[in-house]
């Protein structure tokens, strides 16, 4: 067999408290389209900027043409070949498509754009990657720029082309062209690497699929000789452990329900498209689905955050107005957002000013002038009884730790005794003991009756805390079951978008 | 992308965690010192001792009752114009539309005041007070609506309103409401005895510095004891958080503005109303423009603003004090420009460490 392009051995790489490569191999040949399939946080990324020359591997080797390589900056990496297309791209807005290839050019101080121009547009007819030279950046579609990106690679002769979820921005049909440049690129003997976790994605597209897990390498196959179902396993195959250890819940009214919910994300393209489902009191629903599939959409219409297209939410019989904040609140939804640091606690006050961000308009603590003293004592009381350390009650909150962020901002969710309550991702970046308390503290709240929404990507948190799982994919729902009727490989398969059953309640 | 040669420097700028306490108290005061070390240089490259120009100066400013008198004169405008300008600021609503604001409070008052002559002073002063407040509350609405309605950045709005505001008046003093007894001089008839601030201890101090005394309290008290204040702080902080927390963001831009236009009006309103008794061409030598140094200086707590103005009420009264032995008049203006030149710089100082020595044990690193 002949070399590959691209070897990486042994590679590993760790942050603090995290692993997030151990031992990764991964082999690319020239001529192949080759997908880095995994979950959210499985080490695809980090991997990929081990091989751009973005971080340095602690251990491991990396071949490119079966040249050991040594990158120690981006620059090195550019120059053995090897370009990348981040999610955001990194162009220049008011410049044109020419002056934008030229950026980061070496050479003299002469620029001839015409005769760059010219040759933007051979690449563009060779590789189909329709756009015009003289087209401002923010002139073009989302998908137009993404070609810029690419040409940009091409005329550096780049050898190794990275994408970074490639499709996760694009239309249907965008994704389609993009798929036969991409083939069109390897025939013509690069190699070339996506990164994904949409299982249609790599069908489509892969000739070759290495799949991460937990920082590790599962395995290399060929799409040729797999199939979905065992891609699936593959990426989610995980064993649960401890699932069943919470009391049986105690079900009530619908305090949360939503009907045919369409909702845009921030582009304004469909993020959330036509969702129902309700929510009683004293259970946990949870949504499992990877990040980026509507979830934030769907959490942030239901907080008031954000406006909705179409559909309703009611929440204990009461239909909200869209896009409103307050009455959310008023209306008794507690929410904890993904971001909790900037959206769901104020980084530079302390932890008594955040505490009654939604607090401080209620009459109990004075009218117009707000009794400091007693606001003092209150906060107090919850930083001791919710066991949230932290330096002093007035430093700014940004000094915390994440499981101490979190914990304050569930002190003042729960306190404020709310009938429904949104959390995504509750536990993501917290330690095994901080997100132990992250459970108890949902589980007992279900226990009083709270209807709780649980957003997720983490397959065992679902299944500990859920009643029920719902999973979400592309801005639908692909399934609503019980949770004792679900089984991992279903989940996984419903996340990649390859199955659906259940859905209607 | 060339991110490699940063990683190899032997002095790096370390993001602290917590802004520096001892540097929020040494920078100012090294700044003003650096300051007038380079103010030194020119003064002394122009033919100046600078030392005895700085003596000068100081006697100038706090050398005898009079001196002492004047500065707090100067030092009022710029106390309640600074003030206005804070509260703004702590919202990041970059307001730097103080001196129309002024010149419009300005005009509001001398409209009562010209128009109602027979008014007893304790009608005409309230009168006065409300007017200036209202005119300059109303003219910072402008940009604030603009603001809150389409996002119109505030920073050109509230500046380019300057220019109206200014003009506005000259219109007036250069045509209808000139004196007509005033020897063709940009000037209004004088105000009625009801319309004047009253003095304290016999000199010019006007009641304008009861007025930004008691801004500066109630200004505390607001920020740091009400539901309003709490609000104020929370969106300046963040945007985002107090979206979550369903304050009304808007709402907030508006009436923060208006308050923040409305100190700035009453700054105008003691102008006209304790030292000109009129209204006249250049009401303001552009109190507006240094009460936003003023303001930063002082990191926008009231209180400090109150003393801050102080020191840049002496460095105006010791600028005139030198005058008369030739130094020219925009020493001032550079010592000013001086001073926020190197506090802006010094800023950086705390937020920022700087660490010598190679880059050990970052992120990317082992």
């Amino acid at each position: 067999m002949q070399t590959p392009l691209v070897e990486m051995k042994g590679i590993s790489k760790s942050f603090p408290g995290v692993v997030a490569n151990d031992d990764v191999n991964l082999v690319v040949h020239a001529g192949e389209v080759h997908a880095l399939l995994g979950e959210n946080g499985a080490g695809k990324s980090t991997l990929m900027s081990i091989l751009t020359g973005l971080y340095r591997p602690d251990k491991g080797e990396i071949y490119i043409d079966g040249r050991k390589v040594n990158f120690r900056s981006p620059r090195d990496a550019i120059t053995s070949g090897i370009g990348m297309v981040h999610q955001h791209f990194r162009l220049v807005a008011p410049f044109t498509v020419t002056e934008n290839v030229a950026l980061g050019l070496k050479g003299g101080l002469r620029l001839n754009l015409n005769k760059l121009a010219q040759e933007i547009e051979d690449i563009s007819n060779d590789y189909g990657l329709e756009v015009d030279p003289k087209a401002r950046i923010w002139q073009l579609s989302v998908g137009e720029q993404q070609r810029v990106e690419i040409i940009k690679l091409l005329y550096r002769q780049a050898k190794v082309l990275i994408l970074d979820e490639p499709t996760a921005v694009l239309t249907p049909q965008e994704a389609r062209d993009l798929y036969l440049t991409l083939k069109q690129m390897a025939v013509r003997g690069c190699a070339v690497i996506f990164i994904t976790h949409k299982m249609q994605e790599v069908m489509e597209a892969a000739d070759t699929i290495t799949i991460l897990r937990a920082g590790k390498t599962v395995a290399t196959v060929e799409k040729s000789e797999t199939n979905e179902e065992e891609l699936a396993r593959l990426m989610v195959g995980r064993e649960l452990a401890g699932i069943m250890d919470k009391p049986k819940a105690k079900k009530g009214d619908n305090a949360l329900e939503i009907k045919n919910l369409e909702v845009l994300n921030d582009k304004g393209l469909p993020a959330v498209k036509g969702i129902s489902l309700s929510v009683t009191s004293g259970e946990i629903l949870g949504i499992a689905g990877v990040a980026g599939n509507g979830q934030r959409e769907l959490a942030e219409a239901i907080a008031g955050l954000r406006t909705y297209q179409k559909g309703t939410i009611t929440v204990e019989g009461k239909k909200l107005v869209k896009g409103n904040p307050l009455e959310v609140i008023n209306a008794g939804i507690g929410y904890v957002p993904e971001d909790r640091l900037g959206t769901g606690l104020v980084p530079n006050l302390g932890a008594v000013d955040n505490l009654i961000l939604k607090e401080y308009r209620r009459p109990r603590w004075g009218k117009t002038l707000i009794n400091n003293r007693a606001v003092r004592l209150w906060a107090r009381k919850l930083v001791e009884s919710f066991d949230v350390k932290m330096a002093e009650l007035d430093a700014p909150v940004k000094m915390m730790s994440g499981g101490n962020l979190q914990k304050l901002l569930l002190a003042r969710e729960i306190s404020a005794k709310p009938s429904v309550l949104v959390a995504v991702y509750p536990t993501r970046g917290l330690d095994v003991g901080a997100t132990e308390t992250v459970y108890r503290l949902l589980l007992e709240q279900r226990s009083k009756g709270m209807a709780i929404l649980l957003i997720s990507e983490d397959l065992e948190e679902i299944f500990r805390l859920s009643d029920r799982i719902a999973v979400m994919y592309e801005g639908k729902l692909m399934g609503l079951m019980d949770t004792k009727n679900a089984g991992v490989e279903d989940l996984g398969m419903m996340m990649a978008g390859v199955k659906r059953m259940g859905v209607g309640a | 992308m060339a991110v490699s040669s940063a990683t190899r420097s032997f002095i790096r700028w370390e993001k602290r965690l917590q802004p520096s306490r001892i540097m929020s108290v040494i920078v100012p005061v090294v700044s003003v010192i650096l300051a007038l070390i380079i103010g030194a240089f020119f003064l002394s490259a122009t033919g100046f001792e600078p030392l005895k120009v700085y003596e000068k100066m100081f006697n100038g400013a706090f050398g005898s009752r009079y001196g002492i008198s004047e500065t707090i004169v100067k030092a009022v405008p710029l106390m309640l114009a600074g003030l206005g300008i804070s509260v703004a600021f702590r919202m990041l609503l970059w307001n730097i539309g103080a001196e129309g604001q002024l010149y419009m409070g300005a005009f509001g008052a001398s409209w009562v005041a010209l128009t109602f002559p027979q008014l007893p002073a304790y009608i005409m002063l309230p009168a006065m007070f409300f007017a200036g407040c209202l005119m300059g509350g109303l003219w910072a609405l402008i940009p604030a609506f603009f603001r809150a309605k389409w996002e119109v950045n505030e920073v050109i709005t509230t500046l380019m309103l300057n220019y109206v505001a200014i003009f506005w008046v000259d219109y007036l003093v250069y045509g209808p409401w000139k004196d007509p007894e005033g020897f063709n001089f940009p000037l209004t008839a004088s105000f009625s005895e009801a319309a004047t601030l009253p003095t304290i201890f016999g000199t010019r101090v006007h009641l304008g510095l009861i007025f930004a005394l008691v801004s500066a309290l109630v200004l505390a008290v607001i920020l740091w004891h009400t539901r309003w204040g709490y609000e104020i702080r929370v969106i300046g902080e963040s945007a985002r958080a107090a979206h979550y927390a369903g304050i009304n963001i808007k709402r907030n831009i508006m009436l923060v503005m208006f308050l923040s236009g409305a100190l700035a009006g009453l700054a105008g309103m003691s102008e006209v109303a304790g030292i000109a008794h009129r209204l006249q061409h250049g009401i303001s030598p552009g109190y507006g423009y240094t009460a936003i140094i003023v303001a930063w200086l002082a990191k926008l707590h009231p209180f400090m603003i109150i003393l801050v103005s102080f020191f840049f009420g002496a460095l105006i009264v010791g600028g005139y004090s030198v005058q008369i032995s030739g130094v020219p008049a925009a020493t001032v203006s550079m010592l000013q420009g001086a001073i926020l030149f190197f506090l802006l710089g010094g800023e950086l100082l705390t937020y920022y460490r700087i660490r010598f020595g190679p880059k050990v044990g970052d992120v990317n690193g082992k």
